[in-house]
């Protein structure tokens, strides 16, 4: 058969000569790499929860929803972002602003309840492409790790950015 | 024999047995952290500093299991076998000479718990019992690959206690003495019996890491072939007594090794620093368990080189390598003591 690649490699097999046979100097070869190893390589692990590696400048993380300049919050609750995610994983209940709550969302109607399960989450980004008002980024963390189901449904306690200090 | 005696010679066995028990803890932690240094990896570091308690802690931990014994198991066998592993592996450091004798006041303490004129036998004795524990834990289990598991670890031991004892022997021709305090004490200095003996100590090492089913040997429990072979259905403190037991036997023949050939509590010059008696006994000792743990981290070291042998290797090397060398030894030794010395 013709072959794909002129890579080629010729099999030998020798009978084994009397110090293959004896085991022992191939014993000792394999004693003193890993002799090697034991005295020499530094071990590579990252001891996670004391140390951190690096993440990249574009990694996805936790979620958080953006206040503006002055401290509103920035989501008009439009919904594209519910609707551009393919794991369903964000649901939300809007809301009318009422007079007087100028200072806290920017525009006439917010989100009164925002909720992203963090299970269903794959963090492709979709939401943080499709969001109009600049409102949703996935700048944070991994998400850690928990016992219960029902406490990987993320509200706004845990979403909204914490406010500007006044 | 005075009360005095008596109670020195009681607390000299609960601290022998205490000092076992411990170094068997240890080597669990140990093994765990030479693996992890030999792999590049850390190794347990979460309990304690530097992961110091985690014998604690897995040994909490086979206490809370729940303790399973099969419905078709032989209920009495099946409690027999790990108690008779765990015993067998404990009694065996009884003749070990630990140290030379101390003296305080009028009282002469031997740091040997006795020095029996067939110590090398007796301690044969008791590792070919070892193997009764997996044997019967095995077989009452009533599941085939326990079974199996137990059939591979009586014939291992057997065959390679034939070449142990033949390896043993030229070492007697040349001591002429089966008292290990005796032979211990021939070895003065530096006249180790390794420097006469350096075929029969290879010849016994590889034996005694069949005898402890340590790898390269450790097909009883070969996980690939036979899930967890001996111990398959042991849970709990069951299973933690044949783990330890493991271990323990490790201990001892690493201190029959230290003592048969590498001159036991001995070091050179330990008679020209000028040091009062007691204070050489004790140096003396510190130098055995040296030698211990350096043949306990040899365990450790060749278990995380060398692969695991094919059974039929395995019988290969034992019948046909094995015991035709340590005759070769005996026919050796016996020429060079008729006419070379």
């Amino acid at each position: 058969m013709e072959s794909l690649s002129n890579k080629r490699k010729v099999i030998e097999s020798k009978p084994l000569n009397f110090w293959e046979r004896a085991y022992l100097p191939a014993i000792l070869h394999g004693l003193a790499i890993t002799m090697k190893h034991f005295l020499f390589k530094k071990d590579v692990t990252v001891r996670y929860p004391e140390q951190k590696r690096e993440f990249s400048e574009n990694f996805r993380g936790m979620h958080s929803l953006k206040r503006d300049e002055e401290g509103r919050e920035r989501c008009t609750a439009c919904g594209l972002c519910a609707l551009s995610c393919p794991a369903e994983a964000i649901t939300m209940i809007s809301a009318e602003r009422q007079p007087g709550e100028e200072n806290l969302y920017r525009e006439e109607k917010y989100a009164a309840v925002y909720e992203i399960n963090m299970l269903r989450c794959i963090f492709c980004g979709l939401c943080e492409e499709a969001c109009p008002k600049e409102a949703i980024y996935l700048d944070g963390d991994i998400i850690p790790a928990d016992y219960l189901r029902k406490d990987f449904i993320y509200g706004k306690d845990k979403l909204v950015e914490a406010p500007l200090n006044q | 024999m005075g009360t005095a005696d008596i109670l020195i010679k009681f607390a000299l066995i609960v601290i022998i047995f205490l000092i076992s028990l411990l170094i068997a803890m240890y080597s669990t932690y140990a093994e765990r952290k030479v693996a992890a240094f030999f792999q590049d990896r850390v190794g347990p570091n979460r309990a304690g500093p530097f992961g110091i308690l985690q014998p604690l802690a897995d040994g909490a931990k086979m206490f809370l299991k729940e303790e399973i014994i099969p419905t078709h198991a032989n209920g009495f066998l099946f409690i027999v076998g790990p108690s008779l592993a765990i015993m067998t592996a404990c009694i065996g450091s009884a003749v070990i000479p630990w140290g030379q004798k101390l003296t305080i006041g009028t009282h002469v303490i031997d740091l040997q718990v006795t020095d029996i004129n067939v110590g090398v036998l007796y301690i044969f004795g008791v590792v070919s019992l070892g193997v009764y524990g997996v044997m019967i834990g095995g077989w009452a289990s009533n599941n085939k690959y326990s079974l199996l598991g137990a059939i591979r670890a009586a014939s291992q031991n057997i065959s390679y206690e034939i070449a142990m004892g033949l390896s043993i022997i030229s070492l007697l021709m040349t001591t002429g003495t089966l008292s290990l305090r005796e032979i211990a004490e021939q070895q003065h200095g530096w006249h180790w019996n390794i420097i006469y003996q350096p075929l029969g100590f290879l010849i016994f090492i590889v034996c005694a890491f069949a005898e402890t089913n340590r790898t390269p040997f450790d097909l009883p429990e070969c996980e690939t072939e036979l899930v967890g072979g001996y111990h398959t259905e042991y849970s709990s403190m069951k299973l933690g007594f044949y783990l330890f037991a493991e271990y323990i036997n490790m201990f001892v023949s690493s201190a029959v090794m230290a003592t048969l050939y590498f001159g036991g509590y001995n070091f050179p010059f330990m008679h020209s620093l000028g040091l009062s008696e007691n204070w050489v006994t004790i140096l003396g000792v510190i130098v055995l368990f040296a030698k211990i743990f350096f043949f306990i981290f040899f365990f450790m070291w060749v278990r995380w080189t060398i692969p695991r042998f094919r059974y039929d290797q395995l019988m290969d090397l034992g019948w046909k390598t094995l015991i035709p060398l340590a005759i070769a030894n005996i026919v050796l030794t016996g020429l060079w003591m008729t006419f070379i010395k």
